[in-house]
Parts: C-alpha cells; sequence; structure tokens
C-alpha cells in the first residue's frame, strides 16, 4: 500500500507517454498539419495568439496541435514560450485608420466614410449543421471585390469626436512608454494602458460574462457600437541605429470602438464617452466583450457609481487572466494530504469534545 | 573611446556564485563575505563594488555615482557591461556607489513608501578596510545573538544616521561596504548598538 | 545535461538579475511581501511556479538539490521539478536533506534540522495572509503599512468562541521580527515552530500573485495566540510504523476495506535515515 504513492517519476514518464499516443490518436487517420490548422481552424489560432500576446501564426497552430485542440492549454504553451524571447525594443503603435478592411461596420450610423462592409461574419449564417462539409465538398471561391488600400478609411470615433459629441480617447497618464504587464508586477490602481493590457490577454469566456453582465443591470453603460473593422494593418520599428520608422510585418486585428452615454455632470456637459477592444485576428465577441469592460472600468474617472463585479477594477483584472486562473484552481488536483491530516486531526479532537460535552449534559 | 575593463568571463555562473555570495552577506549582516573569482574591476571602483554592479545592476536600475566615481572610464565600463542608466539625482537611483567621506552619506536616496518599503535604493560604500575600524555591536535578523563590524573610513556623524534610516523601518536604504575583493551588508532591519 | 536550447536554469539572466533584487530587499525587509515581475513558466500557476523562479535565480552547479512535496521526494510534483532542474541547471540533486544546499518545498519543513548555509525554498500559493479575511490587495497592503493586524486576532479569536481552541491547522499566520504579519505558506501548524530562529534562510515564492518574501537566518518568528490560548501543534496518539517516531508528523493512511489506518512520517527521509539507523544497530555486535 505504502508503494502506492512511491514512483512518481516511472509514473510520470508513462503518463507522458499516454498523453502523446491520445494526441496522435487512431495512425489511419492522416496528421494534422500546422497549415492545415492555420487555414482551417484560424479563429482558433487567433484567439491562441491574443491571449497568448503573441503573434506567430505557426506556433500558435504549434501550441493547438500539441494541445489536442484545448485551447487554454495551448494558450499557456505560447506564453511560456513568449516569455524566453529576448526583447528589442518596442514597435510604434499601430495605427488602425490605414486598415486594408476585410470588414467594417457601425450600428450608430446608416452610410459612414468608406461604407459598411459586410466581411466574412457568422452574423447572418443560419446556423443549421452543414452536412455537405462532411463529405469534404470543396466550396468555390468567393467573388472578391476590389480593395481600396490608397485611401485611409476614417473610424467613426474621429467623426463624432471632431463635433464634440465623442470624448477624445483617454490619453495615457504621460508619454512615458507603457508598463509591460508580462514583465512588471501589477499595482493598483491600474493605469489604462495596464488594464487594456489585462484585458487584451484576459479570457475571452471571462470577459464575454462580464461584459453580458453590465447589459442586464450590473454597471450599464448604455453602448453603441462605434464601429469594429477587422483587417491588415502594418507594424513599424524605428532601429536605434536607423533612426527613422521601418515597416516589419503587418498583422490582422480586429477593432472595436464602442460609444457610450455619458449623462455628464456639473462641469461636463453630457457627452458620448469610449471603451476600447482590440484583438490579434478576427476575433469580434474578444474585441467587443473587452470594450465594454474597458468602459465599465473607466466608472471610477467618470465619477460614475461603481457597484457591479465589471466596474470593480481589482476583481476584474486579478481574475481575467486563464493562465493563472486554469492552473490555480488545478492545482488543487495535486496531494494535499498534509493539511488534511491537519485538518482531521483537529475536527476529531473538536467532535470528541463536542460529544464528551453532549455525553456528560446527558448524565 | 577608451578600452573598456573586461566584465564577467561567463556572465551566467560568474553571476550566480556571486549573487550567492551577496546573499551570504545580507543573510548575516556583518560578516564580511569575499567574493570568489570577483572580476578585476575598474579604476576607481574596487573588486567588490565592481562584481556588486555587474551582478545586480542593469538597465531597469538606474545607478547613482558619487562624483568620484563618475569618470569615463567607469561610466563606459557600466554602459556596456549592464546598459544602465546613470542617475542624475540621488532620488532616481536604485543603486549608488558612494565614498564614507560623503556628508551626510545616506541623504537624499530612495527610502520607499509605507505600503512598497522595496522601492529604495541599495548603496555601496567604498571603505579602506573592513577590519580595521572602531569595532562596533550589531543586531538584528541574520545575526543569531550579536555581531561585531570594525569598518574603517566611516566618520562618527555616519552612525545617528543609521540609526535614523533604522527607525524608518520597513523604509530606508540598505548599505554594502566593500573593500578589496570582500564586502559586508548592512540591511536596514539591523541596529547597531554602539 | 542541460538542455541546450534554454537558458542556464531557464530563465534569461535579465529576469534572473530582477529576481535577485527582489530577494535581497525580501531579506532587507523580513516578512514584506516584495512586488516581482513573476514570469509565465513551463509548469502550470499553482504547481510551484514562485518557488521554481526562486531556486533558478539562486542555483548553480556547486548546489545540490532536493525538492519535497508533502515532505516526500518521490511525490509526482517534487519529481516533476527535480527533474526540471537536473535538466534544464545542471545540478546535482538529492533526496537527503543533510547534503542540500538548496530545497524546494510545498507544504511541509522538513523534520531533521536545518543548518546555517542551507537555503529552504517554499512554494506560496497565497502569499498575503490576511487575503481570506480582506481580499482586496489594495486593503490588505494598507493594513501592513499600518502594522494594522486586528482582523486576524478577531478571526483566532472568533474560533476560540466557537471551538473553544484556535482550530486553524495549516497556513497558521506568524509575526516576523515582531513586525510583518507573514503566511508561512499552507504547511502544516506542527512545522511553524521550525521557522523561528532557524539557522537557514528562507525564501518564499509566489508565482501567480507575483511576491517574494523571506526571513533570514535567527530570525524570531511567533505563531499568533493569545495569552490564554497559547498555540499549540498537532499530537498523534500513534507512531510511525515504519522507523516508530514519535516526533514527526504523520500521515494517514486507508490500508484496507474496512477503514483501517496506518500512520507513517510524511518526510519520507528522515523516515528513511532512522530506519537505516535502526538496521545498523540490530546488526550490531
Amino acid at each position: 500500500m505504502y508503494v502506492a504513492v512511491k514512483g512518481g517519476e516511472t509514473a510520470i514518464e508513462h503518463s507522458l507517454e499516454l498523453l502523446a499516443d491520445r494526441r496522435r490518436g487512431d495512425r489511419d487517420v492522416p496528421e494534422l498539419s500546422l497549415r492545415q490548422i492555420d487555414e482551417q481552424l484560424a479563429l482558433a489560432v487567433d484567439r491562441v495568439m491574443t491571449e497568448g500576446s503573441c503573434y506567430d501564426r505557426e506556433l500558435a497552430a504549434l501550441a493547438i496541435k500539441q494541445a489536442r485542440g484545448d485551447l487554454v492549454e495551448a494558450i499557456f504553451l505560447l506564453r511560456a514560450y513568449r516569455t524566453t524571447l529576448p526583447r528589442f525594443g518596442d514597435t510604434l503603435p499601430i495605427d488602425t485608420a490605414r486598415m486594408v478592411a476585410e470588414r467594417r461596420i457601425s450600428s450608430t450610423f446608416k452610410d459612414v466614410p468608406g461604407g459598411q462592409v459586410l466581411g466574412p461574419t457568422f452574423d447572418y449564417t443560419h446556423r443549421l449543421l452543414d452536412f455537405a462539409l462532411m463529405a469534404n465538398g470543396e466550396h468555390p471561391a468567393a467573388p472578391t471585390a476590389p480593395v481600396d488600400t490608397t485611401n485611409d478609411l476614417p473610424r467613426v470615433g474621429d467623426i463624432l469626436e471632431r463635433e464634440g459629441m465623442l470624448e477624445p480617447p483617454p490619453s495615457a497618464e504621460n508619454d512615458a512608454p507603457a508598463q509591460d504587464i508580462t514583465r512588471t508586477p501589477l499595482t493598483l490602481p491600474a493605469s489604462r494602458p495596464v488594464r487594456l493590457q489585462n484585458l487584451a490577454r484576459g479570457d475571452e469566456g471571462f470577459l464575454l460574462a462580464l461584459a453580458y453582465s453590465t447589459q442586464r443591470g450590473y454597471g450599464n453603460n448604455h453602448p453603441f457600437v462605434g464601429e469594429i473593422r477587422f483587417g491588415a494593418v502594418p507594424v513599424s520599428f524605428v532601429p536605434e541605429e536607423l533612426g527613422f520608422a521601418i515597416e516589419i510585418a503587418e498583422i490582422d486585428v480586429t477593432e472595436c470602438d464602442m460609444v457610450n452615454q455619458f449623462a455628464g455632470s456639473h462641469d461636463v456637459p453630457p457627452q458620448f464617452t469610449r471603451g476600447y477592444g482590440l484583438a490579434f485576428g478576427h476575433a469580434e465577441r474578444k474585441a467587443m466583450s473587452m470594450a465594454l469592460v474597458d468602459r465599465s472600468l473607466r466608472a471610477g474617472e467618470l465619477s460614475e457609481n461603481a457597484t457591479a463585479p465589471a466596474q470593480d477594477e481589482e476583481f476584474v483584472l486579478a481574475h481575467s487572466d486563464s493562465v493563472e486562473a486554469s492552473g490555480f484552481v488545478q492545482h488543487l488536483k495535486l496531494p494535499h494530504y498534509v493539511d488534511f491530516q491537519s485538518e482531521l486531526v483537529v475536527v476529531r479532537t473538536l467532535r470528541a469534545e463536542v460529544e464528551a460535552r453532549l455525553q456528560q449534559a446527558a448524565e | 573611446m577608451t578600452d573598456i575593463a573586461p566584465g564577467l568571463a561567463d556572465p551566467a555562473h560568474d553571476s550566480q556564485r556571486l549573487f550567492r555570495a551577496i546573499l551570504e552577506a545580507f543573510s548575516h549582516p556583518g560578516r564580511i563575505v569575499t567574493l570568489p573569482e570577483a572580476p578585476t574591476g575598474v579604476v576607481p571602483l574596487s573588486h567588490a563594488a565592481t562584481a556588486f554592479v555587474l551582478t545586480l545592476v542593469d538597465r531597469d536600475t538606474p545607478l547613482w555615482l558619487e562624483p568620484a566615481f563618475d569618470v569615463p572610464a567607469v561610466r563606459d565600463f557600466v554602459r556596456f557591461h549592464t546598459g544602465a542608466r546613470i542617475a542624475m539625482r540621488e532620488a532616481d537611483a536604485l543603486f549608488a556607489v558612494v565614498t564614507p567621506g560623503r556628508t551626510p552619506l545616506l541623504d537624499g536616496f530612495a527610502i520607499g513608501t509605507d505600503p512598497y518599503p522595496d522601492r529604495s535604493a541599495t548603496l555601496v560604500i567604498e571603505v579602506p578596510t573592513l577590519t580595521s575600524g572602531e569595532t562596533r555591536t550589531i543586531r538584528g535578523p541574520g545575526i543569531k545573538t550579536r555581531a561585531e563590524i570594525s569598518i574603517a573610513g566611516v566618520p562618527a556623524s555616519f552612525w545617528a544616521e543609521w540609526a535614523a534610516n533604522h527607525a524608518l523601518f520597513p523604509c530606508g536604504v540598505d548599505v554594502v561596504f566593500t573593500s578589496g575583493a570582500s564586502l559586508l551588508a548592512l540591511p536596514r532591519s539591523i541596529v547597531v548598538e554602539a | 545535461m542541460p538542455d541546450g536550447a534554454y537558458n542556464y536554469a531557464y530563465l534569461d539572466e535579465q529576469t534572473k538579475r530582477m529576481i535577485r533584487r527582489a530577494i535581497l530587499k525580501a531579506v532587507a525587509v523580513p516578512g514584506y511581501q516584495v512586488p516581482f515581475g513573476g514570469r509565465e513558466m513551463p509548469l502550470p500557476y499553482g504547481w510551484g511556479t514562485g518557488g521554481i523562479q526562486v531556486t533558478a535565480a539562486i542555483i548553480g552547479r556547486d548546489d545540490t538539490l532536493k525538492v519535497i512535496d508533502q515532505g516526500a521526494d518521490d511525490t509526482t510534483n517534487a519529481v516533476s521539478i527535480r527533474r526540471f532542474f537536473a535538466r534544464v541547471a545542471d545540478v546535482a540533486t538529492t533526496t537527503r536533506t543533510e547534503e542540500a544546499t538548496v530545497i524546494q518545498t510545498r507544504h511541509r519543513v522538513p523534520e531533521t534540522p536545518l543548518k546555517e548555509g542551507q537555503i529552504l525554498v517554499f512554494q506560496v500559493p497565497i502569499p498575503e495572509p490576511l487575503r481570506m479575511l480582506e481580499p482586496r490587495e489594495t486593503e490588505t497592503r494598507t493594513l501592513h503599512a499600518l502594522s494594522e493586524y486586528g482582523v486576524m486576532q478577531v478571526s483566532l479569536y472568533e474560533s476560540i468562541a466557537r471551538h473553544g481552541r484556535i482550530a486553524k491547522t495549516y497556513n497558521y499566520p506568524v509575526l516576523v521580527n515582531g513586525r510583518y504579519m507573514m503566511s508561512p505558506s499552507p504547511i502544516p501548524k506542527f512545522d511553524n515552530p521550525k521557522l523561528d530562529r532557524n539557522p537557514a534562510l528562507q525564501l518564499y515564492g509566489a508565482g501567480r500573485e507575483k511576491r517574494i518574501y523571506a526571513v533570514p537566518p535567527y530570525t524570531p518568528v511567533k505563531s499568533l495566540d493569545f495569552d490564554d490560548h497559547p498555540f499549540e501543534i498537532e499530537r498523534w496518539t500513534e507512531c510511525c510504523a515504519l522507523c516508530g517516531s514519535r516526533e514527526s508528523f504523520l500521515d494517514e493512511m486507508i490500508v484496507d476495506d474496512e477503514g483501517k489506518r496506518l500512520y507513517v512520517c510524511s518526510d519520507t527521509d528522515y523516515c528513511q535515515e532512522r530506519q537505516g539507523a535502526q538496521a545498523q544497530g540490530k546488526e550490531a555486535p
């Protein structure tokens, strides 16, 4: 019996072998290639890149394959890799007005400069299982309209802002580079750049539930989708030895600008306020949830009554990370028999004392 | 541009050994710890002060140099090997290298705040010897009962400053005395009795 | 052999320096939780990432590492962490408390008294001793700044009022050098007296919560109590079934369907040393 708790080393080795075997599954079924995952499970790749804070489609695909499709596990794999990478410097902020948008919608105006572009979306699909996909039928290529790559695509928010209807983007406290939350510990209260980083890395399910709660009265902030856009933006970097910016990459991002009512106060006339969301790849649910929660967390700054969970900065920021949450919840699987033994000893003692008292009372 | 003195020959392993020696000094305040394979150093810094800087200072920790040490050879050495910024003001520094002649010695450095006492500076004080000064008795965490230190070249006024620094606990600065290839640590938790 | 694809001891040098600076601050302010830029490790949060980062920042080729979980060297997580360091830090490992220079532990302090020069690294899940009484970091940080620990005294007193004794059994709060209240990590209170004036250096690492704290050698560590309810530790009526010890922390095992119990030392090295000494004693003429 005592031997059963020994032999951990062999047990771990066997477990790893079993896991590798299960990952591969039936050898008669062809192995997935990373390209297949990247191309055909692209939204899973997008989520892993976003919450893994690392834009690399191939590595994200590898993580998904290794994690057997468990996206939270894949995010963990990518993060643990990312943390070992050397830092060369910070890129310049991306300019989403320069986006080559594949999709762009606004729910605040019927038409906007640059137009409403539906693009690829699940929004108007009927959720009927497509049995044609079961038969491996090839789908013909979709007709594509020529995309305007010459002109900037003005943001709806900027148009409202010029009119004074929408507040200017809340600026960072100062011009210092934003603190990197993967290198320095969180201190509270947090600056908005820190909050936004935290939310960008935050678990989509957690943010979705919080965002949803604000729509059900737990911290209502009367949101409208100012704009959602998805497409490619250039990334630029200023190498110290050159002293000017060079374009080093192009990445796909989804951006969401929420426009929220604000009643105004004694000194400030009523105005619309902003909530902002950004995610790698195509991830509208994530970007919208992030934007709603961002706006909720601005309650203090806008002198609103902060009473709901989604307005509680410490609660939200401390619990948004799936890698932290998953690790700590699952650590309960580790042996705790020393602590449990301590509890057994004291509970037995307390029970004996109570029973003795009851006995005495009965006599 | 002058030649820059060499840093650690084997950074990962050298800095590990040096750190453990420094950790021993902090864990046993008053104990003289001789650094293993300390780098040659850059004049006018001692081997121990050089080793301390190479082990703990980097681009995240501004370093303040007393004018006596603020010479091109040291600046170039620090910038090349650690990437650290040279702080213009004492208050901006997380580390500093000073001489015991500076009065008041501890003035102007960050002492942290009550919620964040760790946001404070660590001072390296270069002294002639760690053994030939006036003997003083110290006690506090890391010391079994009492220990004695005999640091040379420290003015009497320093010990009043130290008492004031200790009274700030948990705030305050931490001090490392260096001489040759040896060092001795005096964390803010330590009481100097007499 | 170390794995050439990664840095020595896994962490890059800049990260190690950052952790080393935090450790020195922790030693200088005993019991204070120093925030540090905890990294994502290749092991999950809650499984020892804080202890692993501390160990990775201090360990070298001259060290001998021991890793225990629940007092045992051969529990799966201890094995996993020991394998990790043998792989990335090229370090000698041991199960013998006496031989180890660095001991990483989860939930126990070894029974064999530690010596000066040894370093005990604790894995800490929740570094804040007041967290279950006050969930907000902003609040607890203020309470520590003010040395205002009444809320814990009240909690312990309520336990006495309800049960006639302090029913807290593990993660039992301590006061370090008369200043900071500290979580000793979820060790059983049986181990609390070992923290007091211990000749070894105690380092505590909390990875998910990104905090490091320390107790320097010989530092007073007092378990909270009341004059009329002094601190006391667990006692067993049984002794270890393998080595006969009446002094060590015992694990209870259910050995058959009728619920028959067997008690053995939780500290496997201590138990084996005693069994070895007894076998030698028998063989001696």
